[in-house]
């Protein structure tokens, strides 16, 4: 197999879907049974990725493959030079493994889906949406340029626009939609200026040409400040598309869509694509941009995780749940634990997902019910559905033998090493703490929903196991949460294939002559002693995490044991009456049940802020602008009437006048018309002898 | 060069169509409507032609030589009048890569608002004669070179879009007529005073040595052609050009319209009937941005040099005043109108930018603007027709009822957002792209990035308060798009998707004269600077 029909591979399962999308879409009317069509490609686009990912990791694992052509050519241009925009993809370790991630959960939601959205008056064009949303996604994750990416970014904002608000007719969904839409704006608007800056400064888009020319020491405006503002700039499509703080609050309520599209949309890809384009521009990030990413990272994971401890729906604290992780995740790139970001973000996406499907499972057995409260004692009901989520609720709490224990481990290893180097354990305090409140929010979770008494007699009675085509998916996803898959030794994922061959460490993603003293910390000399004068940050980093590993990970299980513990002294064994302990710290438990009162600030700030500027312009514009304008109309009128009035009177009043003298002057002069031929000689005398007196005066 | 006098036939065979029309017994209105859709539909056809024929390397611009399908002949010669001396005028036409993409979407603007007209019942005859002038003057502005035979043009279109409007249109027709009418004719003046001026000021060298003054834009380019007193001569030490540059983007920026002469475009949209919306906006407001581009640019590129950071700043103020006060409608067309005002102010910020980028963004974005609006102005007429109200609020679930207009609505929405693959984007990134490139207006193209948010904001509260949310049980009857509104936005949604898929044969189109121009405005400093002046 050659480079080119790699290439070849990539281009076809990036176009597959949305031939998916054209087809359903517009013969979803006609034929019945045309989801199968987009069924049946993504079958293909997932065979294709398995293929793709199988062959680079193996035959192409050092390099990374390229294809670019030339979408726009200004040419030579006056005042700007060679402008030349092309388009390409790059199929990297990352890239690769990231499109079978994204195939394998679409194909899986897509099946879950033929079952969970049947009956649906919409099914077709359900089914077409998904596939817009496969194409925006694999475009994301194939590109080898930041300005594809940021279209590829937007369209997949319309695709989850479009699927969260699938029920539209419900205002809540609708609602959500465009709050989600107008959310990540926000961020976008960030990221658009960001990529105006490097498109500014470096006159390409591509990523190996932008990192070529910082290792060759151009920067914005000349200046590391400015590479830091313009990676944030950057980041701020992350934080909007990842749902990072403070731009979190869409994505609760993103959970109006359909849970199969909460599986792929809202846990496992999309809202991932803002730690993958983290990944991918890793190279621009300078040390005090990780800083606070790090930070964004760390109050992202904690915050949402503080709600979570009390909500009541079911995908709401899955929500919550999913920005913690990717808080996580976010929080591992800006502390330099690049791998291991990279790793959380492939278990998480199985687990999540798996979490996110059984959360839909259970809802369809309960005829739409969401409220955890309503549940309970589900477990001997839906026994599939329990055993599986069990599993992903083992792996997302980081316990041994689950994916998710080796992926949190190295993500709290990295930013215990980075405390152990900077002396900043901010990030390692905040990392152990939330995965306690991971731990215990999942198991109160599950406790609620499958343990215990059932709480509604009713709709426990009619509740059964969901049909196959529903429980397989569950079955495929949790038996990809367990270790096995990314390395024999369950305790140690640096020797698996993933993280030795897959993911490596960023060395292999950013050029070695990209290490300035503005950069990253991971590539600035810390350690001097006499055998080498410098030993890089990052290979003492790698040391750090090393060591970091046996501490760290004794202490995580011990935080997630003690989560788990509580969960179950509060809801299964029911030691500690819950209900007292609201009552006492009422003001907290408030809090968190109002999730910070994050949207009740953003409407009274900026929604009403600026509803109340558009409507104090439109008014300004129609009383004011617009005033002066019929003011001046009117000021015309009222002027050319008195102008009227002045002809009338005054003008045409002279005018009068003068007839009036004139015909007074004929009346005195009448008089001397006596038609006497003497009086008239005497007339000429009397004139002839005045005018010579006059001239002869001169 | 060529023979068939292909600018004079797509610029008079509407009048052709009039005379044909005006001929016609008034019961036969579906011929007189058959025949416009014929004539503007050859019309359509004669830009295709022009489109094949059309030589990408040339400038255009400021040279005669590099303008094709070039027609002059003298129009008006009188001899020996007193101290006026010879009065020569010329027909002169021709095209570049700025004026042949929005002879292209005249074309085809023209051709779809004449679909959108087949339901207009009342006085038929007088109704698509009017049209057809209407036509005839729009065309004509954006092929005339000679700046008489363009002021010709641009009053032409004046007189029947005051009709169309004040006869064909809402309850308050006449005040919106009106108001359109002395607004734009306070504009022609400004515009007529600075021609004169540079009639005045220009001289053009005859065939037989003999020097006289002339009306030809190009010649007003060039700094040899001025006379040493003329009032806006730049060898003139007194000369009043700065003053006259202002009058005259004063009158331009009235028909763009430019905040803040730009309130007689709600009122005439929201009067006008559908098609008439449809030219107004797909059409007459690229005229304001492209008398600029013509005019005013290269003829005055010294003082354009000057003032770039204040046109920048108008299109800023565009941008967000005309986005929030979109936001604040209640009145769909209202809504659309506001709109207009916002995405026309990206032409001006990309037109500040004065390099590659930012006026081949500005250049796509009018042609862009003029596919989308048009868009959108259908949609609201779609909707009007079957409901008599305009009242977003009166909606509500007509996606229930209406699934594949509320599909082209989509489209049509997230192009005017600007969504990547469909062409609005493209033209937003390269206005944006070009004036971040400059440091001058570095600031305002930062602020007016939001627009982009705002833009957002508004379109997807629109969509939601009319096609989401519970049907509105009064809407229950709603029948979804006819064969002919098919036509009329499917070649629409076509031309959308392509060019925001593919936008290079457009951009390819207008390169050379984008950098043509580009480089004029560059070197003009040296030419210009010799002279001092403001």
């Amino acid at each position: 197999m050659t480079e080119s029909s790699l290439i070849n591979i990539a281009v076809t399962i990036l176009f597959l879907p949305i031939l998916g999308f054209i087809v359903t879409l517009l013969l979803g009317k006609k034929v019945k049974k045309i989801y199968y069509f987009e069924n049946i490609i993504l079958f293909f686009s997932l065979a294709g990725a398995g293929i793709l990912a199988y062959t680079k990791l193996s035959l192409f694992h050092d390099t990374a493959i390229t294809a670019e052509f030339t979408w726009i050519n200004l040419g030579n241009t006056p005042l700007l030079g060679e402008i030349k925009i092309n388009l390409g993809i790059m199929i990297d370790n990352i890239a690769a493994l990231m499109i079978l991630v994204v195939m394998l959960v679409s194909f899986l939601v897509h099946i879950f889906s033929i079952e969970y959205m049947r009956g649906d008056p919409r099914y077709n064009r359900y089914f077409a949406y998904l596939g817009l949303f496969t194409f925006s996604m694999a475009g994301i994750v194939l590109t080898h340029n930041i300005l594809m990416m940021y279209m590829f970014w937007e369209l997949v904002g319309v695709s989850s626009y479009l699927l969260i608000g699938f029920w539209f007719e419900k205002k809540s969904a609708a609602d959500a939609g465009k709050k989600a839409f107008i959310v990540n704006r926000i961020g976008d608007v960030g990221m658009f200026i960001g990529i105006l800056m490097l498109f500014t400064t470096y006159h390409t888009f591509t990523f190996d040409e932008i990192f070529a020319q910082i290792s060759n020491g151009v920067l914005p405006f000349n200046s590391g400040f400015w590479m830091t503002v313009t990676g944030l700039l950057i980041f701020a499509g992350a934080i909007g598309k990842s749902a990072q703080f403070p731009l979190h609050v869409w994505l609760p309520d993103a959970m109006e869509g359909p849970t199969p599209v909460s599986a792929l949309i809202h846990a496992a890809t999309m809202v991932a694509a803002g730690v993958y384009l983290v990944i991918r521009v890793f190279g621009i990030m300078t040390s005090d941009a990780l800083v606070v990413i790090a930070t964004i990272g760390a109050l992202s994971a904690f915050i949402p995780a503080t709600i979570a401890l009390t909500q009541n729906d079911i995908k709401k604290v899955l929500a919550y749940s999913t920005i913690s992780q990717l808080g996580y995740m976010i929080m591992a790139l800006g502390v330099g634990a690049f791998q291991f970001a990279f790793f959380h973000l492939i278990t998480h996406a199985f687990f999540k997902a798996g979490l996110f499907l059984g959360s839909g499972s259970v809802i369809t057995s309960m005829h739409h019910e969401q409220d955890i409260r309503q549940m309970g004692g589900l477990r001997k009901k839906m026994p599939i559905t329990y055993y599986t989520m069990l599993i992903y609720s083992l792996a997302i709490s980081g316990i041994p033998l689950t994916s998710g224990f080796l992926s949190k481990d190295g993500i709290l290893a990295g930013s215990y090493a980075f405390g152990l180097l900077t002396g900043n354990s901010f990030f390692a305090i905040v990392g152990f703490f939330v995965a306690l409140l991971t731990a215990f929010y999942m198991f109160r979770l599950m406790i609620l929903t499958f343990h215990g008494e059932p709480r509604n007699k009713e709709k426990y009675e009619h509740a059964k196991e969901s049909k196959l085509v529903m429980t397989l998916p569950l079955a495929v996803l949790a038996i990809l949460s367990i270790f096995i898959w990314y390395t024999p030794n369950p305790f140690n994922p640096e020797q698996g294939w993933l993280l030795s061959k897959g993911i490596n460490t960023h060395e292999q993603y950013i050029p070695d002559n990209t290490r300035f003293d503005f950069l990253t910390p991971a590539k600035e000399p810390v350690i001097q002693n006499e055998e080498s004068a410098s030993v890089m940050y990052s290979e003492s980093y790698e040391e750090a995490i090393q060591e970091s590993h046996i501490p760290t990970m004794l202490l995580s299980l011990l935080m997630a044991g003690l989560g788990i513990l509580i969960a179950f002294v509060f809801y299964q064994w029911k030691k500690i009456n819950v209900d007292k302990l609201v009552d006492r710290f009422n003001p907290l438990y408030k809090f968190s049940l109002n999730k910070w009162y994050f949207d009740e600030l953003y409407d009274a700030t900026a929604v009403k802020g600026t509803i109340g500027l558009s409507s104090f312009l439109g008014k300004f514009d129609s009383k004011i602008i617009d005033g002066i304008v019929n003011g001046v109309a009117t000021f015309t009128r009222g002027f050319s009437s008195f102008i009227g009035k002045f002809d009338n009177i005054v003008i045409d009043g002279i005018v009068n006048f003068t007839a009036y003298l004139s015909g007074f002057i004929g009346l005195i002069f009448r008089r001397f018309q006596t038609g006497k031929v003497q009086t008239y000689l005497v007339f000429v005398l009397i004139s002839v002898v005045i005018l010579l007196f006059i001239f002869n005066s001169f | 060069m060529h023979s068939v006098p292909y600018l004079s036939l797509i610029t008079f065979l509407p009048i052709l169509g009039m005379i044909i029309v005006l001929a016609l017994p008034k019961t036969q209105g579906r011929a007189i409507k058959s025949l416009t859709l014929l004539i503007t539909g050859i019309q359509v056809i004669i830009a295709i032609i022009l489109l094949i024929n059309y030589d990408y390397s040339l400038g255009g611009i400021f040279e005669q030589s590099s303008f094709q399908f070039v027609e002059k002949w003298r129009w008006i010669d009188i001899d020996g009048f007193s101290w006026l001396g010879k009065i020569k005028v010329d027909y002169f036409l021709g095209i570049d890569g700025i004026s042949t993409p929005l002879l292209l979407l005249t074309a085809i603007v023209t051709f779809i608002a004449t679909l959108s007209s087949w339901n207009i019942n009342k006085s038929i005859k007088g109704y698509f004669a009017l049209f057809l002038l209407l036509d005839t003057g729009m065309m004509g502005v954006f092929v005339a070179l000679d700046f008489f035979l363009f002021y010709i043009f641009w009053e032409l279109m004046l007189l029947p879009m005051y009709f169309l409007i004040g006869v064909w249109g809402g309850p308050r027709r006449e005040y919106a007529a009106i108001k359109f009418f002395l607004y734009t004719l306070l504009g022609s003046v400004f515009i007529l005073i600075v021609m004169i001026g540079l009639y005045f000021s220009t001289q053009e060298t005859l065939a037989d040595g003999t020097r006289v003054f002339t009306f030809n834009i190009l010649a007003m380019m060039d700094t040899n052609n001025f006379t040493p007193n003329g009032i806006l001569s730049p060898l003139n030490p007194n000369n009043l050009r700065f003053i006259a540059y202002i009058a005259l983007f004063a009158g331009f920026a009235i028909k763009i319209p430019m905040f803040p002469f730009h309130t007689w475009l709600p009122d005439a949209h929201v009067e006008a009937p559908t098609p008439i919306s449809v030219i107004l906006a797909g059409v007459l407001l690229k005229m304001g941005t492209y008398g600029i581009l013509r005019i005013s640019y290269p003829v005055f590129p010294e003082i354009t040099k000057q003032l770039i950071w204040y046109i920048a700043l108008f299109g800023m103020i565009n941008i967000i005043y005309g986005a929030l006060c979109a936001m604040a409608q209640r009145d769909f067309k209202k809504m659309i109108a506001y709109s207009s005002v916002s995405h026309m102010g990206y032409v001006l910020l990309g037109m500040a930018s004065m390099n590659t980028l930012g006026i081949s963004g500005a250049v796509l974005q009018m042609f862009n603007h003029g596919t989308i609006t048009a868009m959108l102005f259908l949609i609201v007429g779609v909707l009007y027709d079957r409901t008599h109200t305009r009242d977003m609020d009166a909606f509500g679930g007509i996606a229930v009822q209406m699934p594949v207009y509320t599909g082209v609505v989509t489209v049509a929405f997230f192009a005017a957002i600007g969504l990547p693959s469909l062409s609005g984007f493209i033209s937003e990134a390269f206005v944006f792209l070009g004036a971040f490139a400059v440091d001058l207006i570095r600031v305002l193209t930062v602020i007016s990035i939001s627009g982009i948010l705002l833009g957002a904001a508004y379109m997807l509260w629109a969509l939601q308060r009319v096609y989401l949310g519970k049907l509105n049980e009064k809407w229950a009857s709603l029948k979804d798009l006819t064969f002919r509104e098919y036509a009329m936005f499917i070649p629409l949604a076509l031309i959308i998707i392509f060019l925001g898929v593919y936008p290079s044969p457009m951009l390819d189109l207008m390169n050379s004269s984008v950098n043509s121009m580009v480089k004029f405005m560059a070197d003009a400093q040296v030419i210009y600077s010799s002279f001092g002046g403001f």
